[in-house]
């Protein structure tokens, strides 16, 4: 009886556990596998904005589309004048500098270095119509440019001075609005610095109609996702944000939005999530379709040929010298660099003072093995030479745009002095006249281009002795890479020390034999 | 001298040994390819086979420990000093004479003092030492994924130093051991034995050493 009861027990004990382990996968559905519900489904916009009655008319100017569009969407405007769309600024804690409010507006970046004196020259890319100098009215609501990010009939373009090109129909437009593509993003987003793939890597118009070997969310034969898929928005906020412009480890887009912290069969390399980005091992190589900018030497800028600049191509059409902005060079298949990054960066800030002697990093990305905030992500540095002032070791905020020369714009007077005095006039830091150019570094996180599983960073290219990819990150132990030299010498002297002992001893055991076989 | 055909190596005991020795050898080579000295499989190859055989070989050891105490075998591993130096002054001497070996083996006395020290001290030392760095460095990350404060690893730095300077004992073991087995009666005759099971062994009077030790 004792015997039935005990073999009854276990057989429901195997079962419960044979239930409960077979049960476990089907109870949740992973927000991958939602998503892959959701992508076969075509986003259809729940109004048909040619049928409104607003806007059958024509429109004289941009801001009369914005007033129709608030009329209906109101509150939008609040929200869109409180974003850094808008703004080019916001207020963050930069580590040891407390709160600052920084943003595109005046952090010095590696390319064109600041927006500050140039605004004319940059502001085709600001979600407004006008910002050409401070006097723009950053509180007045009809300055937004909805088309900019909501076109979707892809026939909106801007120019100088944020407004419309002339060849913009705004009723046409304005009637084809809706959920932001990535061809509104991207025309801006993806030439940042002053032309396709210069400033990021892994963001250019290759991936306006990109294939899975580019990127395989998006793929237009594929997901097809759109910018906002991961970037999503709220009240006009989008999440997600640029280390050369932010410091706080808040309001970040993350691969786990979607996918789990531990996506792969293999445990191994889930046990990799804790410590590395899924972006170090999934962006294998950056700039894989065109070209991007790696080096950038503004000492060489001025150069003129019969009094006029000029540009240099290089074999591949990228350009390698221009007058207005220097020496570059280009890479493709470009293998990042890796970083420790805990989500927080400080910058350079205007005003600060320089060693001369070293290169001045332009942001620097925050994170160690020991920080448990921290995972190894992949970065592409850019590497600059760029102006500052010799005497107060500042970094120089040059006037570069100008309208008609002899307002000190570099790209017409290519004069430095006159470029800094100006410049630096606009931030209002003093300039001594003295200038000389100081190599410059930025670090810019890489987060698209996520390649297919297949071709996702092997083992052994970080677990190696030889040029590990890793090989920069030295403050932990990465088997296949490291060894105690100790151990080591101690391990191997001890294996020929053991061998060369049986190699003496068996030889003598041998001749001793043979001696004592005579005898 | 008569010798006997005696069994000495039971089934369990010779099965041991020998999927030991290849767990053995083929956990150095995959370990020391993830330590990056050699290079065969392939990295991560390396790290997948390296973790299931380490896992065979635990279940081999609980088997083994189990063994050894239900067959009272362990008693073959207790130490002593006694013809400890005539061992270490045959092996050193003797054996180029073709002296005989100072202690005589029998069926419940295997081991010399020389091996019961050496097997001994991989048994308590060496091989606890590589399994517990082992389980370590498969999980050392728990503590900190699962929040686990005071059992924080800190990294893999010492767990990895311990491991290696283990496995390059444990190799040395194996080439030293590999060699001395060919010191006995003939170069092969123990080899046969740990095959076999059956080994030819000397007749032995109540006064010989060996036997003394195993009554003890």
């Amino acid at each position: 009886m004792r015997k039935i009861v005990l073999i009854l027990v276990v057989l429901g004990l195997a079962a419960t556990v044979v239930v409960g382990t077979l049960g476990r996968r089907d109870a949740t559905v992973s927000p991958l596998e939602r998503l892959k519900a959701r992508y076969p489904t075509r986003h259809v916009s729940p109004i048909d904005h040619s049928k409104l009655a607003a806007l059958q008319r024509t429109f004289a100017s941009p801001r009369e589309v914005t007033a129709a569009c608030l009329a209906c969407h109101t509150g939008r405007g609040v929200e869109v004048m409180a974003s850094s769309h808008w703004n080019w600024t916001r207020r963050e804690y930069v580590a040891g500098r407390g709160i600052r409010e920084i943003g595109k507006k005046n952090i010095l970046n590696n390319f064109c270095i600041g927006v500050s004196s140039n605004l004319e020259g940059c502001d085709s890319c600001h979600a407004g119509y006008g910002m050409v100098d401070a006097s723009f009215d950053f509180t007045d609501p009809t300055n937004i440019d909805c088309l900019a990010c909501h076109d979707n009939s892809n026939t909106y373009s801007k120019t100088r001075g944020g407004m419309p090109a002339a060849t913009v129909n705004l009723q046409q437009v304005a009637q084809h609005v809706g959920r932001p593509q990535r061809t509104n993003c991207g025309t801006c987003h993806f030439f940042g610095g002053g032309g396709n793939n210069v400033k990021h890597g892994d963001l250019e118009q290759a991936l306006f109609d990109g294939n899975r070997q580019l990127d395989v969310h998006m793929a237009s034969e594929g997901a097809n996702m759109q910018c906002v898929d991961c970037h999503v928005a709220e009240n006009h906020n989008m999440l997600g944000k640029s280390y050369t412009v932010s410091s706080m480890n808040r309001n970040r887009v993350a691969c786990e939005q979607c996918h789990s912290a531990s996506p792969h069969d293999d445990n191994v390399l889930n046990e990799h999530t804790l410590k590395v980005a899924c972006q170090t091992c999934h962006i294998p190589t950056y700039a894989r379709a065109n070209a991007t900018k790696m080096t950038w030497d503004w000492s060489t800028a001025g150069r003129l040929r019969d009094g006029k600049p000029f540009e240099e191509h290089d074999a591949a059409g990228n350009l390698v010298y221009a007058s207005i902005k220097g020496t570059f060079t280009w890479q493709t298949n470009v293998v990042p660099e890796y970083a420790w990054f805990n989500g927080t960066a400080s910058h350079y800030l205007l005003g600060d003072a320089i060693d001369p002697a070293k290169p001045v990093p332009i942001n620097t990305l925050y994170g160690s093995y020991d920080d448990r905030q921290s995972k190894i992500v992949p970065v592409k540095i850019h590497r600059a030479n760029q102006i500052y002032d010799q005497k107060t070791r500042q970094l120089i905020q040059p006037k570069l745009f100008a309208r008609e020369p002899g307002e000190g714009g570099f790209w017409k007077d290519f004069n430095w002095q006159r470029s800094a005095e100006e410049g630096m006039r606009s931030v209002g830091l003093p300039y001594s006249g003295s200038y000389a150019f100081v190599r410059t570094d930025v670090s810019l996180p890489l987060n698209h281009m996520v390649a297919p599983k297949a071709q996702a960073v092997g083992c052994q290219q970080c677990h190696t002795r030889q040029r590990s990819r890793l090989a920069g990150l030295r403050d932990f132990y990465l088997p296949g890479r490291d060894r105690s030299g100790l151990v080591d010498t101690f391990g191997g002297v001890a294996l020929l020390l053991v061998f060369g002992g049986v190699l003496v001893h068996g030889s003598a055991r041998i001749v001793a034999r043979r001696k004592r076989g005579r005898r | 001298m008569s010798t006997t055909r005696s069994y000495v190596y039971q089934g369990f005991e010779r099965f041991w040994h020998w999927t030991q020795s290849i767990l053995i050898l083929f956990l150095a080579l995959t370990g020391f390819e993830v330590h990056g000295s050699i290079s065969f499989l392939g990295f991560g190859q390396a790290v997948h086979l390296h973790r299931l055989a380490a896992w065979a070989f635990i279940v081999l050891i609980a088997f083994a420990v189990f063994w050894h105490f239900t067959t009272s075998a362990w008693r073959q591993y207790i130490p002593t000093r006694r013809f400890l130096r005539a061992q270490v002054e045959y092996y050193l001497i003797g054996v180029f004479h073709g002296a005989p070996h100072p202690t005589k083996k029998t069926v419940l006395s295997k081991l010399n003092p020389l091996q019961k020290l050496t097997y001994l001290s991989l048994k308590i030392l060496v091989i606890p030492v590589l399994v517990i760095s082992g389980l370590l460095y498969m999980f050392y990350r728990y503590p900190q994924r699962y929040g686990m404060e005071a059992l924080n690893v800190h990294g893999l730095q010492a767990i990895a130093v311990v491991h290696t300077a283990g496995a390059f004992l444990l190799v040395a073991f194996v080439v030293a051991h590999v060699y001395l087995i060919t010191t006995g009666a003939t170069a092969t005759s123990n080899l046969k034995a740990m095959i076999t099971g059956y080994e030819d062994l000397e007749h032995s009077d109540p006064a010989a050493p060996g036997e003394q030790e195993a009554m003890a």
